[in-house]
C-alpha cells in the first residue's frame, strides 16, 4: 500500500485570501461556489482558498480578505467561534437562509427547544443548542448578504468578482414581481388564484416558481419595503386561513423581520 | 509502532462536520469513535403541524448535495397515503431526476472530494494545479455540471430544486429542453466510462470486512425510486417492514443516530452495497465498463466505492439518454389528490444508499409525526465498526499517513454528516 505525502498547490504571492465557514445548515450554499463549474479553477487561481473544510485539507490562518459564512448562529460555541471569524475577516459576507435569518430551523424559535430535543433524541442531555436559530448578523457585524435558499451561484460569483475588482458589491433589492415580468411569466396570483409571496420577496433566484406553476414560497426572505398587510389582505381573499397564511411565512427566511411580523399577527388570529 | 493517536478535530472533504478520535496503545486501540459535532436542526419535530404538500420542500433543506433524494423519499411515501398512482411517464421522469443527482453527486465526490486521497493530494484544488491532472478536474467539472443542467432543466435550479412533489411535477418539461441537453449527455458518457477505467488504475487497500450489505432491488431496473430491502445476508423484506429490522441508537459523542440491523448489527448502504447486489441490473455499457476493470465484483473492499460510484455514473447517463429518447411529456404533470388520514413510508436510493420516510398524516393533511433514516446515519455505525478492523493495518506507517488512511477509510462512504444529524428517532428502542 503506497502512502503518499499530501501535495499542496504552490501560491503567487499576493493573492487575496478567500475563507469559508459554515455553522448550521445542509452545506448547500457552500456548494453553490463548486457549482460554478465553469469557473470553479478560475476562481481558485485568481484567490487563495484559505479555508474551505469541505473542499480541502489544507487550512491558513487569518486574516482573510473575502469569507462567506453559511449557516446559523444555534449552538453555544458559534457565539464565540463567529467572533473570532469576524476579527480574521476583512469583509464578511453571510451567505444564504440560515446565515441572514436562522433558516428552517429557526421554526425552534417559536417553540420550546427542550420539546423538539425530546422528540428527536433518546437521549436529550447529550444535546447542546440554543433555545433560538438566528443570522450572523445578530452576532457580529456584516458587511454583505446574499439571500436565499440556497443562494444563486451567480449572485455569488458576481459579488466576489466584485471585491477582487475593488467594486462595492450589489444584488437587487426589488420584488419577485419584478422579476416575473421581465421573463413573462403571467401573475400565478391573479390569473390562477395561487397564492404567492412573490409581491414581499426580495428578486435573486430569477422567479422560478411562477415558471413552473407555482407561488413563490418566499427563500430570498423580505424585499426592502415589503407590503405584508396587502398581501395578507389579498391572500385572505383567496380563501387563505390564517393557520396557511402562518405557514406559507414560516419557511427557509420565516424569522426575517417582516415574515415573522406578519406570520405573528395571523398567529394571533388563530387563538 | 503501537502506539497511536489520531485526532482530526474537523475532518475535510466531508459535507457537514465531523471529527475523528482514535487511541492506540500498545498495540490494542482503547478508544476509537467518529464524534458527530454538527449541530441538530430538528426537522422530525418542526414538521409537525406542517401540510404534506410542504413535506418535499422542508426535508430537501436537510440536505445540500442530495434534496432530490429527500424530496423523491418523501413524495413517495405521501403518494402512498393518498392513494395516487403515478403515471408511467411521471415515473420516467422521476427516475430521470434521479440520475441527474447521481450524475452530479457522484461526479463531487469521485473528482473533488475522494481522488485526492488516492493521487496524494490534500484537494483537488491542488490536483488541478498539477497540468497532468488538471484535464482530470476539468473532466470531472464538466460530469458535474451535465448533471446539474439535467436537474435544473426538471427542477428548476440545481440546488433544492422546487419543480419535483407530491403526485408528480408541478412542471414537467417540454422534450425539446430534454433534447438540448442530449448531446453534453452523450460526452458525459463517454466521459464516465473513461472515469471508470481511471478509477480502476487507483491504489486499494488491502480491506474486505465481512459485511452486511444493504440496497433496494427491483425485479427490473438498477434500484432507484422503487424495490425491496435486500441483503448479502439474505434479508429481502418491502420497505415497510424497514423500522422492524433497523434499529436506531442515539450515542453520546454524536449529534446524529447510528441505526444498525436487529439481527446483523452495523451494514453498509450506498454504491458498493447497490453494485454488489444489483450487478444483473447494470445497463449494457455500464456493465462492459465494469467489466473491463479487471476488478472482481461482488467486493467488499470500501476503497473501491469509488469504482462502484463511477459505473453509476455510467449508468445514469446511460439510462438519462433512454429516458429522454423515449420521453412522453406527462398530461397533466401532477395528480392532485384530496387529503385523508394515514401512514405511509418509502425508501429511494439516494446517492448515499438508502433514505427511508414514514410519513403519519390527520384527515386535514397535516403531518402528526415523520421519521427519517439517511443513509449516513445508517453508515456511521459501520464506518466505525470498518475503523476497529482497519487500524491495526495502518499501525506501521508514520502518524500523518495513518491519520489519512483513516480519514480515507470514512470518505469511501462520502458521508454527509449534514443529513446524519438532521433525523430523529421517535420511539426509543430497547436494546
Amino acid at each position: 500500500m503506497k502512502a503518499p505525502k499530501r501535495k499542496i498547490k504552490p501560491e503567487a504571492a499576493k493573492k487575496p485570501k478567500l475563507a469559508v465557514f459554515k455553522f448550521t445548515s445542509c452545506d448547500g450554499c457552500q456548494l453553490s461556489l463548486l457549482d460554478a463549474e465553469d469557473v470553479l479553477l478560475d476562481v481558485v487561481d485568481a484567490v487563495e482558498i484559505a479555508y474551505f473544510v469541505e473542499a480541502r485539507d489544507r487550512r491558513l490562518p487569518g486574516p482573510y480578505d473575502v469569507t462567506l459564512v453559511e449557516g446559523s448562529i444555534s449552538t453555544p460555541e458559534h457565539i464565540e467561534q463567529i467572533q473570532e471569524i469576524r476579527e480574521q475577516s476583512k469583509f464578511l459576507i453571510a451567505i444564504g437562509a440560515c446565515a441572514t435569518a436562522g433558516g428552517i430551523q429557526a421554526l425552534r424559535n417559536w417553540r420550546d427547544v427542550d420539546e423538539f430535543v425530546r422528540i428527536v433524541y433518546a437521549h436529550p442531555e447529550y444535546i447542546d443548542a440554543l433555545q433560538t436559530s438566528t443570522p450572523i448578523s445578530d452576532y457580529v457585524q456584516v458587511d454583505f448578504e446574499l439571500r436565499g435558499c440556497p443562494i444563486n451561484k451567480y449572485q455569488l460569483l458576481d459579488v466576489v468578482t466584485s471585491l477582487l475588482i475593488g467594486k462595492q458589491p450589489r444584488t437587487p433589492t426589488y420584488s419577485v414581481c419584478m422579476e416575473c415580468k421581465r421573463r413573462g411569466t403571467p401573475c400565478v396570483m391573479v390569473s390562477r388564484g395561487i397564492p404567492c409571496l412573490g409581491p414581499v420577496t426580495q428578486a435573486g433566484c430569477n422567479a422560478i416558481c411562477p415558471a413552473v406553476n407555482r407561488g413563490c414560497f418566499g427563500c430570498y426572505g423580505p424585499h426592502e419595503a415589503p407590503n405584508t398587510d396587502a398581501l395578507g389582505q389579498h391572500l385572505e381573499d383567496l380563501g387563505m386561513t390564517s393557520a396557511e397564511i402562518v405557514r406559507l411565512y414560516r419557511n427557509f427566511s420565516g424569522y426575517a423581520d417582516a415574515f415573522r411580523l406578519a406570520s405573528d399577527v395571523y398567529e394571533e388570529m388563530m387563538a | 509502532m503501537t502506539t497511536l493517536r489520531i485526532d482530526v478535530p474537523y475532518m475535510a472533504r466531508v459535507e457537514g462536520e465531523g471529527a475523528l478520535n482514535i487511541i492506540v496503545e500498545q498495540g490494542e486501540i482503547k478508544h476509537l469513535e467518529l464524534n458527530i459535532f454538527e449541530p441538530p436542526r430538528f426537522f422530525e419535530a418542526f414538521l409537525r403541524g406542517r401540510h404534506f404538500m410542504e413535506a418535499p420542500d422542508i426535508t430537501a433543506r436537510i440536505c445540500g448535495i442530495c434534496p432530490v433524494a429527500y424530496q423523491m423519499s418523501a413524495s413517495h411515501a405521501i403518494d402512498k397515503i393518498l392513494g395516487i398512482q403515478i403515471t408511467p411517464e411521471m415515473r420516467a421522469l422521476r427516475r430521470l431526476l434521479y440520475c441527474a443527482e447521481w450524475i452530479e453527486s457522484h461526479a463531487l465526490h469521485i473528482y473533488l472530494l475522494h481522488a485526492p486521497d488516492f493521487l496524494g493530494y490534500e484537494s483537488a484544488i491542488s490536483m488541478a494545479a498539477d497540468p497532468a491532472l488538471r484535464p482530470a478536474v476539468e473532466m470531472g467539472l464538466r460530469m458535474k455540471k451535465i448533471g446539474n443542467a439535467l436537474l435544473a432543466t426538471i427542477g428548476g435550479r440545481e440546488v433544492h430544486p422546487l419543480s419535483p412533489t407530491v403526485g408528480g411535477f408541478y412542471r414537467a418539461p417540454a422534450k425539446n429542453e430534454l433534447l438540448a441537453l442530449k448531446s453534453e449527455l452523450e460526452w458525459g458518457l463517454e466521459a464516465s466510462i473513461k472515469t471508470v477505467a481511471w478509477t480502476a488504475t487507483l491504489d486499494f487497500p488491502d480491506f474486505e470486512p465481512d459485511y452486511e450489505l444493504v440496497s433496494l432491488r427491483h425485479p427490473d431496473e438498477y434500484p432507484m425510486n422503487e424495490g425491496r430491502i435486500v441483503s448479502n445476508k439474505g434479508l429481502d423484506i418491502p420497505v415497510e417492514e424497514f423500522e422492524a429490522h433497523f434499529i436506531n441508537d442515539h450515542v453520546a459523542h454524536s449529534n446524529a443516530v447510528h441505526v444498525y440491523h436487529r439481527d446483523h448489527g452495523s451494514y453498509n448502504t450506498g454504491p458498493l452495497a447497490r453494485l454488489n447486489l444489483n450487478l444483473d441490473k447494470l445497463t449494457p455499457l455500464a456493465k462492459k465498463a465494469l467489466a473491463e476493470t479487471g476488478h472482481s465484483f461482488p467486493s467488499n473492499n470500501p476503497f473501491k466505492s469509488i469504482v462502484a460510484r463511477a459505473v453509476e455514473v455510467v449508468l445514469a447517463y446511460e439510462e438519462a439518454l433512454d429516458i429522454i429518447e423515449h420521453y412522453v411529456r406527462p398530461e397533466p404533470s401532477r395528480i392532485e389528490a384530496e387529503p385523508r388520514a394515514g401512514r405511509g413510508c418509502h425508501i429511494t436510493e439516494a446517492p448515499r444508499g438508502m433514505l427511508y420516510h414514514r410519513y403519519e398524516l390527520d384527515e386535514n393533511g397535516l403531518i402528526l409525526s415523520c421519521r427519517i433514516d439517511a443513509p449516513s446515519a445508517q453508515n456511521l455505525k459501520r464506518m466505525e465498526d470498518d475503523l476497529w478492523a482497519f487500524v491495526p493495518q495502518v499501525l506501521a506507517l508514520p502518524h500523518d499517513e495513518a491519520t489519512l488512511r483513516c480519514e480515507q477509510l470514512v470518505r469511501n462512504y462520502d458521508p454527509c454528516i449534514s443529513c446524519a444529524t438532521h433525523f430523529i428517532k421517535l420511539n426509543v428502542v430497547e436494546r
